[in-house]
């Protein structure tokens, strides 16, 4: 389930001691079904055991739909239970009105109604976790807030060092040089009309078929769609060229454009 | 109309309060008065660059809390005419710098003095912020190596967002690149960045190429700028720095590998 904040931010006055800005997260949904059954956290057990990196200290949303007939109850225990179990119960979702207001006395959220939970499945095997849990990370060290629904952006000035741009809902391009630890991220294509040096994220909300385009290629990490690749796995060959890079598959392909 | 410089680096150890000081005081020696503020709360060095730390009886903080007046916190420079300092305090720390408190300051030197430079702390926290918060022109301070290139980076990239100019839409803050610690031979080896390497990754216009030099260790440990030692070459590099900064056309020196003749090299030989 993906949960985008609001980010309603002025420019002119923010104080000094903190930032307010819009995040995108992917989290995980524990659909609620049974809660009297006498193995629930037995069999909860087991199902993290099977990829205890992907689960440990995972943000996690309870699912209430499955018990609105069920009366309430009592959250609080139940959150302390899946702390044991090393999940992070954040909110819930699709309760009633009584069991939201439960939640919100346990210090739990209340997440959206009309956005459907899709149950996500748990990677077969331990060794794929990792990339998928990167995979699913939100990008990190925002400075410039992205603000909503503005789409593409085009970028003159050089981006710098730690500067991070996003193109909400849109294409980003930029008509200059990318500083190594600069970010750029775009729901759709990424286009550096310059020298890449830093990271490089395009259909950051799930858009497969973004690509990115840039004059010479010396990123540190490009992703597509969360499908990432690092400096140190391009071939040597491409590094410098003018290359297009898109997803084939489950695949990054980097591909000359001249 | 009085400009508020700011010589910063992100990096620490690069070279800005050698700088501030040389600056400050070419300024001064072409003829502009000058002055020349410690922002490095807590880790004050610019008193010693100076020569002055005897003499510091009130400082910027003291003036920024109203505990003292500005003129009770100015240290006039024994040596060089139209050059005072600033100095801050040792026992607090950046904290103690308040925005309004700062602007206040700037804005009675800007009365006064023609060149105000802001000495920054290394970083890009509040001591940082703070110092270039208010400038009007930037020296980046960088040295011919990676870390110091992508610090220099960041610096510039902060100094695009956060500075005022920056927050109300002014003509953005002039940017310079001042280039230290330059060793011609080591560029040579290839164990240093070369000048274009710098210009490349900052493209920045550049102010001036300071070579690495012994002097600059002797001016330190005397208290008197660099600038102020003419035979020493990091010394001219700053006074040619100072000129093009006034809008003189000067041919950057120091940045070849010295070669000795092969009369001198004989003389090596058999020493």
């Amino acid at each position: 389930m993906t949960v985008a904040t609001p980010s309603n931010v002025q420019k002119a006055r923010d104080p000094d001691a903190f930032k307010l800005r819009g995040g995108s997260f992917t989290l995980l949904v524990l659909q609620l079904i049974d809660l009297k059954d006498p193995n629930f956290f037995h069999w909860l057990l087991d199902k993290i055991s099977q990829a205890p990196n992907f689960y440990r200290h995972s943000p996690v949303v309870l699912d209430l739909e499955g018990l609105a007939d069920s009366g309430p109850f009592n959250f609080a225990e139940l959150a302390r239970r899946l702390r044991q179990h090393q999940l992070v119960p954040v909110g819930v979702q699709n309760g009633t009105e009584e069991q939201n207001q439960g939640a919100i006395n346990a210090g739990l959220s209340v997440f959206p109604m009309w956005r459907a939970a899709k149950p996500v499945e748990a990677p077969p095997a331990p060794e794929e976790v990792p990339e998928k849990a990167a995979a699913e990370s939100a990008p990190t060290q925002a400075e410039p807030p992205p603000v909503a629904g503005t789409g593409s952006k085009v970028v003159l000035q050089p981006i710098r060092s730690g500067r991070q741009v996003y193109a909400q809902g849109g294409d980003l391009v930029v008509l200059a040089t990318v500083s190594a630890g600069a970010e750029l991220l775009a729901d759709g294509h990424i286009h550096v009309y310059g020298t890449l040096r830093g990271r490089a994220l395009a259909g950051v909300d799930g858009d497969t078929s973004a690509r990115i385009f840039c004059r010479s290629l010396q990123a540190e990490l490009v992703s597509i769609a969360g499908h990432w690749l690092v400096r140190e796995d391009m071939d040597d060959h491409l590094i410098g060229r003018s290359v297009q890079i898109y997803l084939n598959g489950d695949l990054l392909v980097i591909e000359p454009t001249n | 109309m009085s400009k508020v410089i700011v010589i910063t680096s992100g990096k620490g150890g690069v070279g800005k309060t050698t700088t501030s000081a040389s600056f400050a005081a070419g300024l001064a020696l072409q003829g502009h008065k000058t002055v020349v503020i410690d922002f490095d709360v807590g880790l004050r060095n610019l008193d010693l660059l100076m020569g002055c730390e005897r003499r510091v009886v009130f400082d910027f903080i003291n003036v920024i809390n109203g505990d003292a007046r500005l003129k009770q916190a100015l240290i006039k420079d024994k040596r060089v005419d139209n050059l005072w300092i600033l100095p801050t305090s040792q026992t607090r720390d950046k904290d103690a710098l308040k925005k309004p408190g700062v602007e206040q300051v700037l804005d009675t030197l800007r009365e006064e003095f023609d060149y105000i430079i802001c000495d920054s702390p290394a970083g890009i926290e509040k001591g940082a912020l703070m110092s270039l918060y208010f400038a009007d022109e930037a020296i980046i301070v960088t040295n011919p190596e990676i870390s110091s290139v992508r610090d220099s980076d960041r610096i510039l990239g902060v100094l695009a967002s956060r500075s005022r100019r920056a927050e109300q839409d002014l003509e953005p803050v002039k940017e310079h690149l001042l280039l230290t610690r330059y060793d011609p031979k080591r560029v040579e080896r290839g164990e240093m960045l070369t000048v274009e390497d710098v210009l490349e990754i900052l493209a920045i216009p550049l102010l001036g190429v300071i070579p690495e030099n012994q002097s600059v260790l002797r001016a330190s440990n005397i208290g008197a700028p660099v600038i102020l030692d003419t035979e020493s070459s990091a010394g001219q590099a700053y006074y040619d720095s100072v000129s093009r900064f006034l809008g003189e056309t000067l041919e950057h020196r120091f940045i070849t590998p010295e070669r000795k003749g092969l009369f001198q090299r004989l003389l090596r030989r058999t020493a």
